[in-house]
């Protein structure tokens, strides 16, 4: 396990160095910085000034080394527009995604597991057709869109929920979030639901796929010969063999629900990474770009590897396999 | 058993609405705004960028304040005259403490300049306006500004700088952010700040002005225009700017709601390349082979501007919420000639240009434009490609980010030079001096004097560079605008740009809320109020 560990951190390193290299480069290439920097009444000295400033005026080799050995000491650069540390930057907006994120995950598992279990062994039920489609519904309904209706249904309409923003958040057991405090909690509802939606979907055809699948081999159906309650099989012959799949997926679309929040941030103007990363992209804040972009790999990288570790908990062949290598 | 665990649940979740409520309705004191972004920092001298520094307008005060028109006002100065030809004398206000309770004095004035041009990592720094001054201290409330050469817009500048407190002239940016050091003289005090989230502010009771009436103002940044309005419709907010103009029927009809408009200097225009070389490959004749800017002559520069139908851009691309340019400034704001009105829609006569000119066989024009940077900016343009196209110009449109467009529109051709043959682009005048468009986009490039860094489509004519010039370096004030006016109805007539449209600039308020709105598309807060 240790070793397999090992490997995989070092392929880790090799990744992100490759991938440094591309977003360097690539965001190098997209118009130049001090255009949406510098006030265009300022003086020629001052374009000058904030070029020298920022190292915009070297070479990008010289600028890439730059940020390398930085890198390495865990300075990605400061932000042209903020003038502070990247990193720091996006630490501070993290917690506020995380929230929202690891919330919508919470919704998708508690809601979409058992409304697709309902539907995989009632598959010609009424039930059955009315969660599939509308699974279909929250897989085709773009998410913008979804969030502006919520929004007017709920908070301007019935006036029962905030439009927007985080609302009040508490601290408890060192961690600081909107979950502690009704207010906040208040604030979270739309944008988590708006934010689940798309995984409760996919969620529900996985696990109903997985249902179909596992119910009719031959182990279930000499559990129903044995006698066992269907809660029983459900719990203890079902559940089992069809998580394997749904949490494989659940991990990478965890890392896509905290890179890409982006969209429900936006609407619900949700203070985390995806506006201020937006607001980079859109102003050519260059070190911000690169640094988020770092951090997701990185998310992605430490997520992968920790689904390697579940599944060979879960699964006993692939450890077996593990093994053997 | 279960439905026990459930019960108080719902009723605390009962309470806690009912609390939301009940919070809301006795905080009439406060006032909640949602704005479109937020300032990038605290620091009042960090960045030199227009939502910064209209909120540090709040906080702090510079020695001469702008209203809503640009027009100069006294501030932490209550007099300034001229005593020389390079020499300003400002007379301080007397009595004035900020916000930490130290006095103000032309010390602080002096310490704040220093400051103002050395922030460490300023993205855009405010040297701009302190360079080439010097400033002396005559006692606790005089100060005289000297500059090398006689220069009129003095106080323009110094309505730029927000004056800090001497003792934190050597207070980093961080410490203004997190409040350390962010006391000002301004209408209110800083209380806190947490990025992307809110903003809050509270009334300065010692303020040296008429107080404002709000206890605290809570801002919300919203950059999503559908969400702002849905955040007032709510209730959530009190008063929201930039009402998106797809929302604006929405909110018009709805009780309850004021709604407050006004036609800002935001101005869209388009550049047409007028000088020979190089030749661009965004024109070619009817055999697509690259020919030079017919636009080097102004009857097809005219012929453009008269094929542009802008009342119905207004009408039907910007939903009303756009008013026909013919200069830089609308009406009424500083530097207005009244001789250019807006180009009435000929395309009669605009064929007949096109044809004295020589291209009556037509030609293939591409045209430039940054895509959601400047409101319906994409589909603006469209419509000019249309517009011409019935004119004889078979145009096309690319658009791309601003990011992109701004690096390739000063400097995306050979040798560094402007890339494009005609591009749209906006401006707003942010000084409120007349001769700033001038300077920027009409004077001959001259880079080592800063004149012209705007002027992308190499126009030049000496007699209008002499015009401002002169104004530029005359101690009369009255007679530079008159300078200024005159150049601008030269530039104007010889289309040295071609004006398309001034923004209208939209805000929204829960009905008892009133604004104080003009040319400036930026809101400041201390002209909220309360309908008496």
């Amino acid at each position: 396990m240790l070793a397999f560990v090992i490997k995989r951190v070092i392929q880790s390193i090799v990744v992100l160095f490759i991938m440094s290299l591309i977003v360097f480069s690539m965001i190098n290439l997209v118009g130049d910085p001090v255009d949406m920097l510098v006030n265009p009444e300022s003086l020629p000295e001052e374009i000058d000034r904030v070029r020298r400033d920022f190292g915009l005026d070297q070479p990008v080799h010289v600028q890439y080394w730059k940020f390398l050995t930085g890198a390495i000491s865990g300075d990605l650069g400061n932000s042209f527009i903020f003038g502070r540390p990247a990193l720091a930057l996006i630490a501070e907006r993290f917690p506020a995604t995380l929230e929202l994120a690891t919330c919508a995950l919470i919704l998708a598992v508690s809601v979409g597991l058992p409304l697709g279990i309902y539907a995989g062994l009632n598959p010609d039920g009424w039930g059955a057709r009315i969660i599939m489609g509308g699974s279909v519904l929250g897989i085709s309904i773009p998410t913008f869109w979804l969030g502006l209706m919520m929004i007017i249904i709920f908070s301007v309409f019935l006036g029962w929920l905030p439009v927007s923003g985080r609302g009040d958040t508490a601290n408890f057991l060192g961690i600081e979030s909107s979950i502690f405090t009704l207010d906040g909690l208040r604030h979270l509802i739309l944008p988590a639901i708006n934010l689940s939606l798309f995984k409760i979907s996919i969620v529900i055809r996985l696990t109903r796929a997985g249902v179909e699948e596992v119910m009719a081999l031959d182990f279930i159906k000499f559990a129903r010969a044995r006698g066992l309650s269907s809660q029983r099989i459900i719990r203890a012959h079902l559940l089992p063999n069809i998580l394997i799949p749904i949490i494989t997926v659940l991990a990478i679309e965890f890392g896509t629900l905290i890179a890409f929040a982006t969209v429900t941030e936006s609407v619900f103007a949700w203070p985390g990474v995806g506006k201020l990363v937006i607001d980079a992209i859109v102003n050519l804040d260059r070190p911000i770009v690169v640094a988020y972009l770092l951090f997701v790999v990185t998310l992605f990288l430490i997520l992968n590897l920790i689904v390697d570790i579940i599944y060979a908990a879960l699964d006993p062949r692939v450890r077996l396999q593990g093994d053997r290598q | 058993m279960k439905v026990s665990t459930l019960k108080p649940a719902i009723f605390m979740t009962a309470i806690a609405f009912s609390l939301g409520f009940s919070v809301s309705s006795a905080s009439a004191e406060n006032l909640k705004v949602a704005l479109a972004a937020e300032p990038t920092s605290m620091d009042p001298h960090y960045q030199n960028l227009t939502i910064n520094n209209s909120f540090a307008t709040q906080v702090y005060n510079a020695l001469v304040l702008q209203d809503v028109n640009q027009n100069l006002l006294p501030g932490l100065s209550t007099s300034w005259k001229p005593i020389d030809d390079k020499t300003w004398e400002f007379k301080l206000r007397a009595g004035v403490k900020f916000h930490n309770g130290s006095a103000f004095s032309a010390e602080d004035v002096v310490a704040t300049m220093q400051r103002a041009a050395n922030v460490p990592n300023s993205p855009s720094s405010f040297a701009t306006f302190t360079k080439g001054k010097t400033f002396k201290v005559i006692d606790d409330l005089t100060l005289q500004i000297s500059t090398e050469k006689p220069y009129p817009f003095t106080p323009n500048d110094m309505s730029r700088i927000s004056i800090i407190d001497a003792a934190f002239v050597d207070a980093t940016t961080e410490d203004f952010n997190t409040g350390v050091a962010s006391f000002g003289t301004g209408p209110f005090t800083f209380t806190k700040w947490l990025p992307g989230d809110l903003l809050e502010i509270k009334r300065n009771d010692h303020y040296w002005g008429s107080a404002v009436e709000w206890d605290n103002i809570i801002i919300r940044p919203i950059s999503d225009g559908t969400t702002r309005t849905a955040a007032l419709m709510a209730g959530d907010v009190d008063f929201i700017e930039r009402v998106s103009p797809s929302d604006l029927p929405i909110l018009e009809s709805r009780e309850g709601i004021s709604i407050f408009k006004s036609v800002s200097n935001r101005l869209l225009y388009l550049t047409l390349h007028m000088t020979d070389s190089p030749i661009k490959p965004y024109v070619t004749d009817s055999n697509d082979k690259p020919i030079a800017s017919p636009f080097r002559d102004v009857r097809m520069r005219k012929a453009v501007s008269l094929a542009i139908n802008r009342k119905a851009i207004a009408e039907r691309v910007m939903d009303g919420l756009s008013a026909p340019a013919g200069q830089f400034s609308p009406e009424g704001y500083i530097g207005y000639s009244n001789n250019l009105k807006p180009d009435l829609y000929d395309p009669e006569q605009a064929k007949e240009l096109i044809s004295a000119a020589g291209y009556a066989d037509g030609f293939k024009l591409t045209m430039h434009g940054p895509a959601g940077r400047y409101s319906n900016d994409t589909r603006i343009l469209e419509a000019i490609a249309q517009m011409l196209s019935r004119v004889g110009i078979d145009t096309s449109v690319e658009t791309m980010p601003a990011s992109v467009f701004f690096k390739r529109f000063a400097r995306g051709g050979p040798d560094k030079k402007p890339e494009f043959t005609a591009a749209m682009s906006g401006y707003a005048n942010g000084s409120g001096e007349p001769s700033h468009p001038l300077r920027i986009f009409i004077h001959t490039k001259q880079k080592e004097r800063g004149y012209g860094p705007g002027n992308r489509n190499g126009y030049s004519n000496s007699e209008v560079d002499k015009l401002i010039e002169d104004g530029r370096s005359s101690m009369d004030i009255a007679m530079g605008e008159k300078a200024f006016i005159e150049a601008t109805n030269v530039a104007m007539q010889e289309y040295a740009l071609v004006p398309i449209h001034h923004e209208i600039a939209t805000w929204a308020a829960r009905e008892g809320i009133v604004y104080e709105h003009g040319a400036l598309d930026s809101t400041f807060l201390h002209y909220i109020s309360a309908k008496k």
